[in-house]
């Protein structure tokens, strides 16, 4: 690996988006769940659930905060870091950029009045109604920043004539083969992780011995929006392997491992790479599962990288942030089913001690899995910036100094990670939810 | 008017909101940390931190949406400013980063921390200052192509009267924009410890402002006299400017009527900064980017015009509502509401 100017940005910005992506993910997830437990509080007048929207609401600030500065960053790296590739794809993708920031000013705005407004008004609905701007804002926001990174893995609406752009049509660009599976996955598994994650940091209080209605209520409600959101990214997860298939079967061959084109092609769980002989061992195979995945039928043909120009070829250690996504996603969705299906028989504990314990490891690998999924799919883009088009060599920034940034950025996000977690420890620990039931109890 | 004009204009003005509502922000920063150093932060922290909780993310989109639209417009000063700033900026960046955080942790957070007041004051003044290096930069003079390549003469930039010129103006009338604003928002409050204080500040960074602007003067003559001499045709800008100045001052020092003064003080900012933005046209950066030079093809530009429409539909209503509830709101201001 050869530490030049374009792996050095490379660096900077996975660091970036490694860091700000949870943020984000939680940013899109958590308004919905918010809006949920104060709709729940107000429909059945129940006042565990405005006290869960309530607390949430005020540790999700924090969190949001740093989402809004690593968002910034992020924003402006792109025109730092690789000045070449937004002169380019500026002209045809600056749309749904634009959009983005609509989105995000929109959620802004309305987040503020939310965070500030919980006594103002006489009736709840109306603090409610204002939940609403929030989650459809930080929604939108996604959706338009992943139409973004779609349009990175499957360009369309320009053509190219000597290394001009020109017939541009900024709609085409939008809504290209990429984004209906890129859109729904990023935003169905932001839902599912901060479900997730909420559901974990309940679960580690229950654990502790806190285990009042208040709990119980907030389990139930983190753990079947989980549920739901899980089918829903594995359905999605589904059709983007179909979509890879078609659209970018490279990445899907350097992904499973797939070497060789075939019918029947069978899909490689886990395992180890012979470099020199293309041997797979101690991976788990399964039968015709890769032609089922690619083309949804198990005779279909799938391409294997015996087709992929040997500088075209993505790095192969993405097989494993592949494989461990998915194991996360199939732990996940089999984790929120036995949690929905024993509340149903009502026959099993769920505070059982060592359920608890599965649904704490669950928080901090959904998380995991998001960080898997965006680096497998950054890193199986390459070598390029813009799908057949720029390669990421030619797209970065030609001044000193990227690494110096490197070293300044890494130290902000220790800082910043750092004190997020000491912020919100400190600001539960100082007002337990105890402290608010008790006021409950005694309005009641 | 054509495209590209409207363009820049919407994104000029942008900035310029952008200029008021941060210097606000960026100001009152280095008032907590100031009042807190001279024991007297139990006067205004009330104040300055009930006005900024519910509106400094707003704030900062505005930024966000100045450099996302310059871009989308005029995608070659992605490949410009973008090489030429990558240090400036990432600098800009963390401090932005440091502020924004650390004003969440330590507001939302359990307790106050004398390193977030600290941090929080500091960077109020070097982000103003680091930012204005963007403007500076446009005069021309700092950036090279060589062969393709864009080279940033960092040692020119630091040597320049101008570009240091353009700071001291940068943090005078952060401080002035801002002791001018909580003034008023003090005196909404009926808070009179708090007006006190605040207007003095306000009729102490008044003069500098005028001074340093003349100073800027100066400086663009000797740095880029084909700008200095456009300037000299839109000079009814500048002297509109000051005659607002004149009457914010004088209304503050009568201790009358804080709203309309800091309406002039806004016009007297708005007149100033749209006469360096016209007089600086067609350039966006001198002597490489025109603003027809750096367009983007038309139909990007057609498409982003319908879209800054149909979101500023969205937003002016959706702003109105923020400001009537949080400045406009006399029970909230004088905190009776939570």
């Amino acid at each position: 690996m050869e530490l030049d100017s374009a792996m050095l940005s490379r660096l900077l910005t996975s660091l970036t988006l490694g860091f700000h992506i949870i943020f984000a993910t939680l940013g899109v997830g958590v308004p919905l769940l918010i809006s949920l437990a104060e709709w729940i509080g107000i429909k059945r007048n129940d006042p565990y659930y405005t006290l869960l929207a309530r607390r949430w609401a005020r540790g999700f600030v924090v969190t949001v905060a740093v989402g809004v500065v690593t968002g910034t960053a992020i924003g402006l790296q792109l025109s730092l870091l690789w000045p070449n590739f937004m002169q380019l794809a500026g002209q045809v993708i600056s749309l749904p950029l634009f959009l983005e920031t609509f989105a995000f000013f929109f959620e802004a705005i309305f987040l503020g009045i939310y965070l500030y407004t919980w006594d103002r008004f006489k009736k709840p609905i109306y603090h409610w109604l204002i939940s609403i701007p929030v989650v459809i804002g930080s929604t939108l926001s996604a959706v338009f920043i992943s139409t973004v990174n779609a349009f990175m893995n499957s360009p369309q609406g320009f053509d190219m004539v000597d290394g001009v752009l020109t017939n541009i049509q900024p709609l085409a660009a939008m809504f290209n083969p990429a984004t209906p599976t890129k859109v729904g996955h990023v935003v169905m598994s932001a839902y599912l992780t901060s479900a997730i994650v909420l559901a974990a940091i309940t679960a580690f209080h229950m654990l502790k011995g806190k285990r009042s209605t208040y709990y119980r209520k907030a389990l139930k409600l983190t753990m079947t929006a989980g549920f739901i959101f899980a089918i829903g990214t594995a359905v999605i997860g589904d059709f983007s392997g179909k979509y890879l298939a078609e659209y970018q079967p490279s990445k899907l061959a350097a992904a499973e491992w797939h070497f060789e084109t075939s019918e029947n092609a069978d899909l490689v769980v886990g395992g180890f790479l012979n470099d020199e002989t293309n041997e797979v061992k101690y991976g788990l195979v399964l039968p015709n599962f890769l032609s089922i995945l690619a083309h949804g039928d198990p005779n279909a043909e799938v391409m294997g990288l015996d087709q992929v120009p040997e500088d075209e070829v993505p790095p192969l250690y993405i097989h494993y942030l592949f494989d461990g996504m998915v194991g996360i996603g199939m732990f996940l969705a089999a984790l929120t089913f036995f949690f929905v299906i024993a509340l149903r028989l009502k026959r099993f504990n769920t505070e059982n001690k060592w359920f608890l314990r599965l649904i704490v490891l669950a928080g901090p690998l959904s998380v995991l899995a998001i960080e898997f999924g965006w680096i497998f799919s950054e890193v199986g883009r390459q070598p390029w910036i813009l799908w057949d088009i720029m390669r990421t060599g030619h797209a970065a920034t030609s001044a000193n100094g990227v690494g110096w940034m490197f070293v300044l950025f890494l130290l902000l996000y220790i800082v910043l990670g750092t004190l997020c977690v000491t912020v919100l420890r400190k600001m539960f620990k100082t007002n337990p939810a105890e402290n608010e039931l008790e006021e409950i109890a005694r309005k009641k | 008017m054509d495209i590209q004009l409207l363009g820049i204009t919407v994104l000029w003005v942008f900035l310029y909101g952008y200029l008021i509502t941060a210097s606000i922000d960026f100001g009152a920063g280095f008032f907590a940390y100031y009042g807190e150093l001279t024991g007297r932060d139990h006067i205004i922290n009330k104040i300055i931190s009930r006005y900024l909780s519910p509106v400094w993310e707003v704030t900062n989109v505005f930024f966000v949406f100045f450099f996302v639209g310059l871009v989308g417009f005029f995608p070659d000063t992605a490949y410009y400013y973008g090489t030429a700033l990558l240090v400036p900026g990432s600098i800009a960046i963390i401090l932005l980063a440091i502020r924004g955080s650390f004003y969440a942790f330590g507001n939302y957070g359990a307790k106050k921390s004398r390193v977030y007041t600290f941090l929080y004051g500091v960077t109020g003044l070097l982000i103003p200052a680091s930012l204005s290096t963007a403007l500076t930069l446009s005069e021309g003079g700092f950036i090279e192509e060589v062969n393709g390549e864009v080279k940033f003469l960092a040692g020119e930039l630091f040597s320049s009267f101008y570009s240091w010129s353009v700071v001291l103006l940068a943090i005078v009338s952060v401080l002035f924009i801002s002791a001018a604003f909580l003034t008023y928002y003090a005196s909404r409050a009926n808070d009179e410890p708090a007006l006190e204080l605040l207007r003095k500040y306000a009729l102490f960074w008044s003069a500098p402002t005028i001074l340093s602007s003349i100073l800027v003067f100066v400086a663009l003559q000797q740095h880029n006299s084909v700008h200095f001499e456009r300037t000299l045709d839109y000079a009814w800008f500048f002297i509109a400017s000051l005659f607002c100045f004149l009457i914010a001052t004088y209304l503050i020092f009568q201790r009358k009527r804080y709203g309309t003064a800091f309406i002039f003080v806004m016009l007297q900012f708005f007149f100033a900064f749209f006469g360096y933005g016209i007089s600086h046209l067609p350039w966006i950066l001198y002597d490489h980017i025109t603003i027809y030079s750096g367009y983007t093809n038309e139909t990007t530009g057609v498409y982003l015009v319908i879209a800054f429409i149909a979101g500023l539909c969205l937003l002016v209503p959706s702003l109105v509502l923020l400001m009537r509830l949080f400045l406009f709101d006399a029970e909230y201001v004088k905190g009776n509401k939570s």
